[in-house]
């Protein structure tokens, strides 16, 4: 007999290997422990739920895919009632809880957009504040591997299109920890487009960052590596291959500035503008599409706002294929943002 | 009761006290008389857009009577009743009709999408039938609470042909959650007649798919509605499990002022229910019977609900419109981010060089 799909889970994760007391001990001796981003995530997890008892979590999954989800370690049949139970997601936080609604993958949202962005993004403001719905959508998001087109979309524009949501998109684990406390502490409908293929990756968390009051602020990007000759933005899974090509285009003496954005809307442009301003050179890298993407958004603001005058060429975007995803691996791997192509655009817009 | 206000069985009067009885005809007939004036003034360029409640206000008063204040109610665009039942006061309904300072919504809502945190209603959302699992959700959060609420979700027999409708009724089940389902059964879906709406046997045959205890009253009689709706709320609250009410009731009215319903159904089947089978007249049927109301009062009410109505209807007119500076920008999020902050300034600076230039009087200052 099936199993029950679409259920809610208030409850304890399933360990995962190297817990939280291996860590710790890790730091106590003063080596920085490696944490995967699922880990992080589950952390966050647990840190919120126990913190306030109005937050708990809504949502089904997969439980294994060559061992990249178990966020959450749920068990689960692959179910599209979406619509149904992002709708009771809304419902609850109308009612003064703080749900986490997990999606399978953002494809699936879009059953459920409806209840997103009519319900959840418009009726603080409909309502004239009298309904706040202090929910996060949160799971992974754009490509993945080998999954095709109906897997792999970048709803980063789709979302950060909305006045009334906001759009964080994670990378490293202390992003992944970070914004979603932030988001789940948040009175505001918050998007989380987390990837797939970063869940099972390590990254260095400081003592800081293990904290339970660890939060990163919703809407400020980080730079994580300074430069001077060209500015890379970027956010999600090619921040790690931005800063890839950096590596390689250090080794040419061209120092490359590569800024997280961590957060889709509100964008934090003042931390490009200032970059621009230092650099004279602008590359933008997505997973998404070209049209009306995230980086057609920061070229337009850039050109709007006073980092326009120090622009020494015009700023060029690196983004996924205007294609449907394709299925085959090597068409796939054509087909989203490579190091190479990042370490072309550089030098197309620095002209060497 | 039957069409002339006689009770059946003595054993289902709910024996409803007469003050009761009177606020439930009260509220009806005031509904009405709002419906006719505030529809009036769409057809004369007052305000874009109006729906009228004809015919269905038993299903409204007759369940909103059964409901604690405190349940919360998720409607449909149809259930202004409700609403009116618990005291909303007229200048509320107009100044959200007419969008003017005095709407608790700020002018952000179209026509009849009211909305009132102190009375328990949710503000109505168009896109149908998402208030369904909505409704769900929020009686799982009321059932954690564990308090003695209930949640009633009202909907048409249209708006339960969506997918939402499916998923709202399962999850409802499966989650245990206290909620009363109502659905308004009058016939139509805009100009979709319930035999191309569906082929079994309505909604309420659907409920028990889901493990739902459900029902299909009479919705024009007041009565009935009212003890269905007591009788699923309490075993909904005590037991904690699902109950579907389905009120065979008729939309005398056209759906919206967008709509000419003679262009789908004759002008012979709107006049027999609205002559033969009203909720308003079985239930003044009924008060006459038992010497609670005569003609006087009738007259007396008429013209003083009707004075109320038009009291109210002036003044919403008169009032100026919420002000652009402060509600243009705002409730977007729960803080107003800089850039809206900005913007809003923005606006303020050009007011005080431009202002002149702007109808600025038919807005408040």
């Amino acid at each position: 007999f099936p199993a029950p799909s679409g259920r809610v889970r208030a409850g304890r994760r399933l360990p995962s290997p190297g817990g939280v007391t291996a860590r710790r001990g890790l730091a106590r001796l003063g080596v920085a422990p490696q944490v995967t981003v699922r880990d992080a995530l589950n952390q966050a997890l647990d840190e919120e739920l126990e913190r306030d008892e109005r937050v708990f979590l809504l949502g089904e999954e997969v439980a294994q895919y060559d061992g990249a989800y178990k966020v959450r370690g749920l068990r689960g049949q692959e179910d599209h009632r979406h619509m149904g139970f992002t709708g009771i997601a809304v419902g609850a936080a109308m009612a003064g809880l703080r749900p986490v609604c997990e999606f399978m993958t953002f494809n699936f949202s879009m059953q459920a957009i409806d209840q997103v962005i009519n319900s959840a993004a418009k009726t603080c403001y409909m309502s004239a504040g009298a309904i706040p719905v202090p929910i996060v959508f949160r799971g992974p998001n754009g490509a993945s591997a080998g999954v095709a087109a109906q897997h792999s979309q970048c709803f980063a524009a789709w979302y950060g299109h909305c006045p009334g949501l906001k759009v964080v998109s994670p990378w490293s684990s202390e992003d992944a920890k970070g914004l979603l406390k932030a988001a789940i502490r948040d009175d505001n409908p918050v998007v989380m487009l987390e990837n797939e293929l970063l869940y099972g990756v390590p990254f260095e968390m400081s003592e800081q960052a293990q904290s339970k009051d660890f939060v990163v602020p919703i809407g400020k990007a980080k730079i994580e590596r300074e430069g001077t000759h060209v500015t890379l933005v970027s956010h999600s899974r090619p921040v790690g291959h931005c800063l890839e090509a950096a590596a390689v285009l250090a080794k040419e003496g061209v120092e490359c500035e590569v800024i997280n954005l961590r957060t889709i809307r509100p964008m934090d442009i003042e931390t490009v503008e200032a970059s621009v301003i230092k650099t004279n050179h602008l590359v933008t890298v997505e997973g998404g599409w070209p049209q009306f993407g995230v980086g057609a958004e920061i070229c337009a603001r850039i050109m709007e706002g006073s980092a326009f005058n120090y622009l020494d060429a015009p700023a060029v975007r690196v983004t996924g294929a205007d294609v449907p995803m394709p299925y085959a691996k090597i068409l796939e791997d054509n087909c989203i943002p490579q190091v190479k192509d990042i370490i072309f655009a550089v030098k197309k817009t620095l002209n060497i | 009761m039957d069409r002339q206000g006689h009770i059946l069985n003595p054993h289902e009067d709910p024996q409803l006290p007469k003050e009761l009885v009177l606020k439930l005809y009260k509220t009806m007939t005031l509904l009405n008389t709002m419906d006719r004036i505030l529809y009036e003034s769409q057809r004369q360029g007052r305000i874009s857009f109006y729906m009228t409640n004809y015919g269905e206000e038993g299903t409204h008063v007759g369940s909103a009577a059964a409901l604690d204040d405190t349940d919360l109610v998720f409607g449909q665009y149809r259930e202004a009743g409700v609403l009116m039942y618990r005291g909303y006061p007229l200048d509320l309904f107009m100044a959200q009709c007419y969008g003017n300072t005095s709407d608790p919504g700020k002018g952000r809502q179209m026509p009849v999408h009211y909305g009132c945190r102190e009375r328990h209603f949710v503000t109505i959302s168009s896109p149908l039938a998402t208030q369904i699992p909505q409704a769900v959700g929020a009686a799982y959060a009321i059932k954690r609470a564990d308090a003695n609420r209930a949640v009633i979700c009202y909907f048409g027999e249209g708006a339960a042909s969506e997918g939402d409708a499916h998923a709202g009724f399962n999850f409802a089940a499966t989650l245990e959650c206290p909620i009363v389902f109502f659905c308004r059964n009058n016939g139509y879906a805009i100009s979709t007649p319930t035999s191309e709406q569906y082929r079994g046997d309505g909604i309420a045959a659907r409920g028990p798919g889901y493990g739902l205890l459900s029902i299909r009253v009479d919705g024009n009689d007041v009565f009935a509605v009212y003890n269905a709706t007591k009788e699923a709320r309490r075993r909904a609250v005590a037991e904690n499990q699902p109950f579907l009410i389905e009120a065979m009731t008729y939309r005398i009215g056209h759906h919206s002022t967008s709509d000419d319903s003679s262009a789908y159904r004759s002008v012979d089947e709107v006049n027999y229910w609205d002559k033969q089978d009203h909720p308003i007249s079985r239930l003044r049927h009924h008060m006459l019977n038992r010497g609670w109301w005569d003609d006087e009062q009738e007259k007396a009410w008429r013209k003083s609900s009707r004075r109320k109505v038009m009291e109210a209807f002036e003044q919403a007119e008169r009032k100026p419109k919420p002000s652009p500076q402060q509600h243009l920008f705002s409730d977007v999020y729960r803080e107003m981010p800089p850039h809206l902050r900005k913007q809003r300034a923005a606006l303020e600076r050009h007011l005080q060089h431009y202002g002149e230039h702007y109808p600025l009087e038919h807005f408040e200052k």
